[in-house]
């Protein structure tokens, strides 16, 4: 058993496997160099109709415009208040929900599911000719008024948030380990109650801050129910000032575009620091 | 996993918990769908019937359903493709790490970016006075003399692929990602070229995924209104159009018809999540 | 010149800086069983999958039957390996995948079927042709992959930690059918693993590895019984060592406390050095034999572990370790007794203080 004890040195040439990645690497750029020509082009080209507002200069023309615009900060501000109140609704909903369907009644997981998957197999516009239909005659009588409506508006909303927000606190409780936690917590003494403000709130707080923010994102712009419901939310809003203004719809897309952004931008930072812990 | 039984005194207790869920869908998911399932086998004269279901295959309802689903075949299949190859530069092709998550946030913006501002956007993009319209007329190119139109099928799948590719590349990747390393090693150490590799191992494997996937995006083509309606305001025939007519007016001069409309959708909506959720679990099984 | 069927010369890889092979020089004869044995990091994966193909080396050069194969495509070398996680295709029957490399190289499907059949008897799993991958235990899975490398006649085969993900039981039945099947087929090998109970059943030669470094390169017997460096002495079984003093280097005499301790041959330190005196636990015995050295102390603890006795005696500060084979007439020591050690000169040995 004898060891060579002469190292010989090879030249060391451009290996075969490196060159084989270059050609793999060419493709690369070019599919993600032709899908943001996609992307971006319309977002350029919004932005840049959005400064064309002042004849002959580039300005936040349209931008001031669309802020001074009457409709634009009630209209707004309602739609903050029903993604606030459907979220708030979400909430209160599906943490119970997912807290005692992990924990005691797992039988009952395949149904809760289900029904969360049926925002994906009805669509809007089913939903709110469903709605419509089925509270337009007393005794379910909520499309009579226009309060009656927001009330029946942010309702769906909730609904409609089932599958991002179950989603979202399912896995925060699974990354809990929340059965563990309970169980150490009742050996201690505590009731439910304290369980559930003391121990399972405060460590779900990043999977229901990412489920907000993703409902906050869609009830916001909504326009399909807002619009049959009559009602002056931001999405109708929009889709007005696409039809009667040139220069403010640019801006608005922008905004809207930017604001989507901020929440997506929020969720991730929000998942990330909860991750440090 | 079962706990020790409790006393059935507590039974009441276990479902306080879960109630509300139950109700608030059965009032605002299920009841809603179920009055348009009841009143879609209703007759003109009362009773039920399935006339109104026969009736489906009417010109008007044929030419939007029609044209729907050939918009949510195209988008689903291109938007199917671009997003897997996005999705493949960014996770096996050899591009720098930060470009992945780049491309994950961009997609879940872009995802949720339907509705007005993205028909808005592509107004000005690809519009009559657009700056892409613009550009092909510097370049010599009559872009609407050729026939294109954005408010025309081809013009709604451009546009509709804006929140479907990269919501391919969103549910692409982790796909991706359960390609084992370990396979290819093999097969290329088996003596197989790349080409064979994926022809043999890697695109069998993720096939279920993709299939699925095209068919999760044809239904998010299928059941979309808002962009379309902020797009068209209702010039397209298109199967949600069509059903946001008949809500507001009862353009098909028959309410039964439109609740078979309707139902008709969700019965496609279903088929397309069903069928997803079946490739997907056995996509599962050889990738998670 | 080179005899080896399989030579590395010089083969050194760096990644980023961090060394993680440095100068590894072997030679495996044909047929031979050699196992690279090591800690987790200690560079045998690496070394292993540059012979495969899957690195490329820093510097040095990889020879295979006389070829240069240094920087081959992984394709192009005609060596099999088996994977840790089995990497069989799960969109595959088992048939399937065995037979892929020979599909790959555009054999007949008569041939390959023949083939398939008769690795499937090779494995002992005939009727296993049509199921899938995840129809089977893992014992099951690993024994396909063995399989699937052996279908293409390889010149080579590798296999990188195969048992490492099976239970203890199996681990030990497929270790065996592992070896029966190599010693049938007498393919060269090289098998990298953690684990010393299988590299020293399993091996012709082991090449024990740290930090990158080659530590020893020999048989099981050698690496046990003859370690070059303290590594490799603890790493490889139980050891004992103990804190001497050199007394005498000619004669080999040290001293532990005020004792004389004989080892067997002479000692290369000066008169003085504090060294350490190693010993396998199975040399030593209870009560005192002639000719022996002999060491006194209190029973710490005994352990029962069936057919071996693990008996602990605290001297002072330090402890032996002694194993007796189990026999249904021994008396075992109770734990506080008083209790004499004896072992023969030339079991022990000895290393410098680090």
């Amino acid at each position: 058993m004898t060891i060579s004890t002469a190292p010989v040195s090879a030249a060391v040439k451009a290996p075969a496997a490196e060159v084989a990645a270059k050609g793999n690497r060419l493709w690369s750029w070019l599919f993600l160099l032709a899908g943001a020509l996609y992307f971006l082009v319309p977002l350029g080209a919004t932005f840049y109709w959005s400064l064309r507002a002042e004849k002959g200069r580039l300005g936040v023309e349209a931008y001031r415009r669309l802020f001074a615009d009457a409709n634009f900060l009630p209209t707004f501000s309602e739609s903050i208040v029903n993604a606030i109140i459907a979220i708030f609704l979400s909430l209160l909903i599906i943490v119970p929900t997912a807290y005692w369907v992990t924990l005691r009644l797992q039988g009952l997981r395949p149904a809760v599911e289900f029904i969360t998957l049926l925002p994906f197999v009805i669509p809007a516009v089913v939903l709110v000719f469903g709605l419509i239909r089925m509270y337009s005659r007393p005794p379910l009588l909520l499309t009579a008024t226009y309060g009656s409506s927001r009330i029946l508006l942010v309702c769906a909303y909730a609904a409609l948030s089932f599958p991002y927000m179950f989603r979202s606190v399912d896995n925060g409780l699974r990354a809990m380990d929340v059965r563990a936690l309970t169980e150490a917590a009742q050996s201690l003494g505590a009731s439910w109650g304290t369980i559930l403000r003391k121990v399972i709130f405060p460590n779900l707080r990043v999977a229901l801050l990412s489920g907000a923010l993703l409902t906050f994102a869609i009830v916001i712009g909504e326009l399909t129910i807002a619009l049959f419901m009559a009602q002056h939310t931001f999405g109708p809003y929009m889709a007005n000032l696409t039809r009667s203004k040139v220069y403010e719809p640019s801006a608005m897309a922008i905004v809207a575009f930017a604001l989507t952004w901020a929440a997506m931008g929020m969720i991730a930072y929000v998942t990330r620091e909860g991750k440090r812990r | 996993m079962g706990g020790a039984k409790r006393p059935p005194r507590s039974q009441f207790g276990r479902w306080v918990g879960v109630l509300p869920f139950f109700v608030f869908s059965g009032l605002f998911l299920i009841g809603p769908t179920l009055i348009l399932a009841y009143r879609s086998f209703e007759g003109s004269e009362g009773g039920l019937t399935l006339d109104n279901y026969r009736q489906l295959a009417s010109e008007a309802v044929l030419r939007s359903y029609g044209m729907s689903i050939r918009i949510s075949l195209t988008t689903a299949l291109v938007g199917g493709l671009v997003g897997f190859l996005m999705a493949w530069a960014v996770s096996m092709g050899g591009l720098p790490r930060p470009f992945r998550s780049a491309l994950t946030t961009f997609s879940g913006v872009a995802s949720n970016f339907a509705g007005v501002p993205l028909a808005a956007a592509f107004i000005f993009t690809l519009g009559r006075v657009g700056v892409v319209t613009a550009l092909f007329e510097l370049l010599g190119v009559d872009l609407y003399g050729t026939g294109f139109s954005l408010y025309s099928f081809w013009g709604l799948s451009v546009v509709y692929l804006y929140f479907q590719i990269p919501l391919m590349v969103l549910v692409i990747l982790p796909a991706l990602d359960g390609l084992k390393r370990d396979w290819r090693e093999a097969a290329e150490n088996l003596g197989a070229t790349s080409g064979q590799y994926w022809r043999h191992v890697a695109l069998p494997v993720l096939l279920p995924s993709i299939l699925g996937t095209m068919i999760l995006l044809f239904g998010n083509s299928f059941g979309a209104h808002a962009t379309a309606y902020a797009l068209t305001g209702g010039l397209l025939p298109l199967a949600t159009l069509l059903i946001g007519q008949q809500i507001s007016g009862d353009v098909l001069h028959n309410p039964g018809l439109g609740y078979a409309v309707a139902m008709g959708m969700v019965i496609i909506m279903a088929l397309s999540i069903l069928f997803y959720s079946v490739l997907q679990r056995r996509s599962e099984r050889w990738l998670g | 010149m080179n005899s080896g069927f399989l030579s590395l010369e010089g083969v050194r890889k760096e990644f980023k800086g961090v060394l993680a092979v440095d100068t590894f020089d072997l030679e495996v004869a044909p047929g031979e069983f050699v196992s690279f044995l090591g800690p987790s990091g200690c560079g045998k994966t690496t070394t292993l999958r540059m012979v495969a193909g899957f690195e490329h080396p820093s510097s040095g050069t990889i020879r295979l039957a006389g070829k240069d194969v240094t920087f081959a495509k992984p394709n192009e070398r005609n060596i099999g390996m088996v994977f840790q996680s089995y990497a069989l295709f799960p969109n595959m029957t088992v048939a399937d995948n065995i037979g892929f490399g020979l599909r790959v190289r555009k054999e007949p499907a008569a041939a390959r079927e023949a083939r398939v059949a008769e690795l499937l008897d090779l494995i002992h799993l005939p009727a296993k042709g049509k199921s899938y991958p995840y129809e089977l235990s893992g014992g099951q899975q690993q024994r396909v992959a063995l399989a699937r490398a052996l279908a293409i006649r390889p010149q080579l085969l590798l296999l990188d930690e195969p048992l490492s993900a099976l239970d203890a039981k199996i681990r030990v039945e497929l270790r065996s059918e592992i070896r029966r099947i190599q010693r049938e087929l007498g393919i060269t090998t090289v098998y990298v693993t953690h684990d010393q109970e299988e590299a020293l059943s399993l091996s012709d030669r082991i090449v024990v590895m740290s930090a990158g470094q080659m530590e020893q390169v020999g048989t099981p017997f050698e690496i046990y019984n003859y370690p070059k460096t303290s590594f490799v002495a603890s790493f490889v079984g139980t050891l004992n060592q103990l804190r001497c003093t050199v007394t005498d280097a000619g004669s080999g005499d040290v001293a532990f406390d005020s004792q004389i301790i004989r080892v067997g041959s002479p000692i290369q330190f000066a008169k003085g050095t504090r060294v350490l005196m190693m010993l396998r636990p199975e040399e030593l015995h209870l009560g005192e034999r002639g000719g022996e050295n002999r060491l006194s102390g209190t029973v710490d603890s005994v352990t029962f572990l069936g057919g071996v006795v693990r008996v602990r005696v605290g001297l002072g500060d330090s402890n032996l370790t002694l194993d007796i084979l189990n026999e249904r007439t021994l008396r075992l020591p109770t734990v506080g007794e008083q209790q004499t050690l004896s072992f023969p000169p030339h079991a022990c040995w000895v290393m410098a203080e680090n």
